[in-house]
């Protein structure tokens, strides 16, 4: 007769932890973990104590000395006398700058590129193959200093431009300098602008916003969304009738007539550059290096780009062509209202990584001379303060925010054109 | 008994001077600690010992720049020469008795002081100015002097600017990294002028931005400057400003806290100095080698006196540093002199009894 009886609840022993399977994992877990967590804190006190026996102990009391030197693109009111941490303020912004410029100029060359290259034209689709196997297959680095050196090489310097016999001459009616230092372009000025307000008070993150701009931002927002308000009236009119009042002219009034009443009152006219002594003064400067890291990485990240709309696309199956087709509609609206929104969902989140590659890359800017966060913290700071540790962990804890920053709005972008499955 | 396998495990790295390991002996429990050091991650592997280092490794690590003409670049086989070569050589012969036992760093002026702290080089003779917080907060011993510098403007000559004043305005092609940076801050600053600076990584590249006329003007050290001029096309059309705007007094250097190291390098310079003022030249040290009636020059070459004991080297130590390129005068006139393209005339260089300021003090 055969009688079920639990077994014994065997008393734990300490070798089980080995032989039982049910704890082996768990010991082994927490063997690596300390193991782990000991050589971590092993490495980082026998630096502080080396650093200690080398005399330079581990303080970040430098970034308060005067900075002592000057850079070039500044956005933020910047000079010598002005503390390292300020000096690496106007670095970060450099960096966000590029970065900036970076992310969208290449998010458009790599979506059209990406486009075609799936063209059925096939001089297109070959040039756009060679387009994105020179670039992904050279390193960015090179691209830079290439294009460094044909600005350099290629465009006249601002003596070409003077006395009677220039060999140069401005482009675009007169505004637009194209030097080897650098493009001058014409700058908005007010003439009764309503002035800036400063932010941050005198901190080394202070900062001051033009009052004109926000007005100017704000005045643009609240007529789109007036002219968005028209649209939307139309299409309910639409709807319940069948018959679509014109409202093109409502619209174009409320976008124009605003601003262009707000441009006059603040006296809107525009700066253009002009030869003064070594080089051009007025209009906006925007630097070779500038030009050349932002160009380089734009292109070089596009070609990674434009194979992952490229893969996006083809990711779509052909049936919903076909049956976009089949209710009429033309092939460049099937791109942009069928097959793109479904291709969104594969594109962003490689799109991310390379955004954050980008950014990165950025790094590189004191190939041409860019003074981002690394030419000023990571270079000049580093250097004559002597602080290497304690500038590359700063500098680092400035990349990581950064790249956490642009994952964090991208994902909240990827959520919000995901499908939604029910 | 970690420690003896830690030792003999590492016989050629830093570990083994007895008095680290006395010092540090607290890092050092066990062969993994010791294998982790090793892999560069403890700064202060390099503190003591550089000239055991050094003779056992058999070669000078030397960190120079990354080329100008003069002081230190590479000709077309690859052999570096040049007046800061000429001081690594003349270190190399002294210590391990081959000038040509010299692996030549190439270092630019942000990477330098990186590689000399992290015991990468041995010394550093890449014409670097000593100042007072290089010396003091970043930890390196300067040994001397070899060249006394200022620095100075280069600008074309068709830009009509004749002095420092005018360049109100002007775009700057500096080096970055170097004193030159904050001098040149300082200068515009109190002269209330404003520049552009375009900060350059290397000297080369700053030659090839401002031979394009990136730039108006080019600023670093006269000698540089005179140096990177020679090597132009048409060095005729380009003009040194008068203004010398800093002093830049350029040596070689070490690292704190290995004062025997650094006492060799000082004196193999002060050698190669007081064997020009006494008249010792690479023509006639076999000569004077033999003995002469000038005490100094016995005590200098060694037929007098323990001064090579002193030191933990030998008694022709400073034979041998002279033998390789001749003495402080005939180092500066082969490589940078007037009868070179660089064409510097001595000037503050010369000896002080010529009214120069390159003085030593005396062997003895």
């Amino acid at each position: 007769m055969a009688t079920l009886t639990a077994p014994d609840r065997e008393s734990f022993k300490l070798s089980m932890l080995l032989y039982d399977t049910r704890y082996r994992s768990m010991t082994i877990q927490v063997i690596a973990m300390i193991g782990f967590v000991s050589i971590v804190f092993w490495l980082i006190s026998n630096t502080i104590t080396n650093l200690n026996n080398l005399g330079k102990p581990v303080e970040f009391g430098f970034l308060f000395e005067p900075s002592s030197y000057d850079i070039n693109q500044r956005l933020v009111e910047y000079n010598s006398r002005d503390s390292h941490l300020r000096a690496s303020f106007v670095g970060v912004l450099n960096t966000l700058v590029v970065a900036f410029l970076g992310c969208i100029t290449a998010t458009i060359i790599g979506v059209f590129v990406g486009i075609a290259r799936l063209s059925k034209n096939w001089f297109v689709s070959r040039i756009m193959t060679v387009y994105v196997e020179a670039f992904r297959n050279v390193p960015v680095l090179l691209w830079i200093v290439l294009a460094m050196a044909i600005l350099i090489e290629g465009l006249p310097a601002p003596k070409a431009f003077r006395g009677e016999n220039a060999t140069a001459s401005l482009n675009l009616f007169d505004s637009v300098a194209l030097t080897n230092r650098g493009v001058y372009v014409p700058e908005p000025l007010f003439s009764n602008g309503i002035g800036d307000v400063a932010l941050f008070g005198q901190s080394s993150l202070r900062f001051s916003v033009s009052l004109d701009l926000i007005l100017i931002i704000a005045v643009l927002i609240a007529s789109f969304y007036v002219s968005a308000l028209i649209k939307k009236r139309a299409n309910r009119i639409q709807d319940a009738t069948g018959d679509r009042p014109t409202t093109w002219y409502l619209r174009l009034g409320v976008t124009v007539l605003p601003i262009a009443i707000v441009l006059w009152m603040l006296g809107f006219h525009l700066g253009y550059p002009e030869l003064k002594g070594f080089n051009f003064k007025g209009g906006t400067h925007l630097r070779n290096s500038l030009i050349a890291l932002w160009l380089a990485l734009s292109l070089y990240t596009a070609a990674f780009i434009a194979e992952i709309v490229r893969g996006g696309i083809l990711a779509i199956s052909r049936g919903q062509t076909e049956a976009a087709a089949s209710l009429g509609l033309r092939p460049n609206r099937i791109m942009n209202l069928v097959i793109l929104p479904q291709a969104l969902r594969v594109i962003i989140p490689p799109l991310i990584s390379n955004y954050l590659n980008l950014t990165k890359n950025s790094s590189l800017a004191i190939a041409v001379g860019y003074m981002d966060v690394t030419g000023t913290l990571g270079g000049i700071t580093l250097n004559q303060t002597g602080r290497e540790l304690e500038c590359i962990l700063l500098l680092m804890l400035v990349y990581l925010t950064i790249s956490l920053s642009i994952s964090a709005v991208m994902n909240w972008y990827n959520n919000s054109v995901k499908l939604v499955e029910r | 008994m970690n420690f003896s396998v830690s030792e003999n495990m590492f016989q050629t790295n830093s570990f083994q001077s007895e008095a680290e390991n006395q010092e540090e002996g607290k890092m050092k429990k066990s062969f993994v600690l010791g294998t982790l050091a090793v892999a560069g991650l403890a700064a202060g592997a390099a503190a003591a010992g550089t000239l055991d280092d050094v003779k056992a490794r058999g070669t000078l690590n030397c960190g120079v720049s990354t080329g100008l003409v003069g002081f230190a670049a590479p000709d077309a086989n690859g052999e570096w020469s040049g007046f800061d070569v000429g001081v690594c050589r003349a270190v190399a012969a002294a210590v391990l008795g081959d000038a040509q036992a010299v692996e030549f760093v190439p270092t630019t002026g942000k990477t330098r002081f990186t590689a000399l702290a992290s015991g990468e080089i041995d010394m550093l003779a890449r014409n670097t100015t000593w100042t007072f917080s290089r010396d003091v907060d970043l930890k390196f011993e300067f040994v001397g002097v070899n060249y006394y510098d200022g620095q100075g403007f280069m600008a074309p000559a068709d830009l009509g600017v004749s002095s420092a004043a005018g360049l109100d305005g002007a775009t700057v092609c500096i080096q970055t990294g170097t004193t030159t940076e904050l001098n040149l801050a300082d200068f515009f600053r109190s002269n209330n002028m404003s520049y552009e600076p375009v900060p350059i990584e290397t000297n080369a590249e700053a030659q090839q931005q401002y031979l394009a006329g990136a730039c108006d003007v080019f600023t670093t050290d006269a000698s540089g400057l005179a140096a990177t001029r020679a090597t132009f096309e048409n060095p005729g059309d380009h003009v040194l400003m008068p203004e010398i705007i800093s002093k830049e007094p350029l040596g070689p250097l070490v690292r704190h806290g290995d004062n025997n190291w650094g006492d060799i390098v000082r004196w193999t310079l002060n050698a190669l100095i007081t064997a020009e003022e006494l008249g010792v030249t690479s023509g006639n040290l076999e000569e004077m080698s033999a003995g002469t009636n000038n005490p100094e020059i016995n005590r200098l070459l060694g037929t007098e006196g323990t001064l090579g004991a002193m030191l933990g080297l030998d008694g022709d130590w400073a034979k041998r540093a002279i033998m390789v390129g001749g003495n402080y005068g005939e180092l500066f006139e082969a490589n940078i002199g007037e009868a070179t393209p660089i064409g510097l005339a001595r000037g503050l260089n010369a000896q002080w009894t010529d009214g120069g300021l390159i003085y030593s003090p005396p062997f003895r």
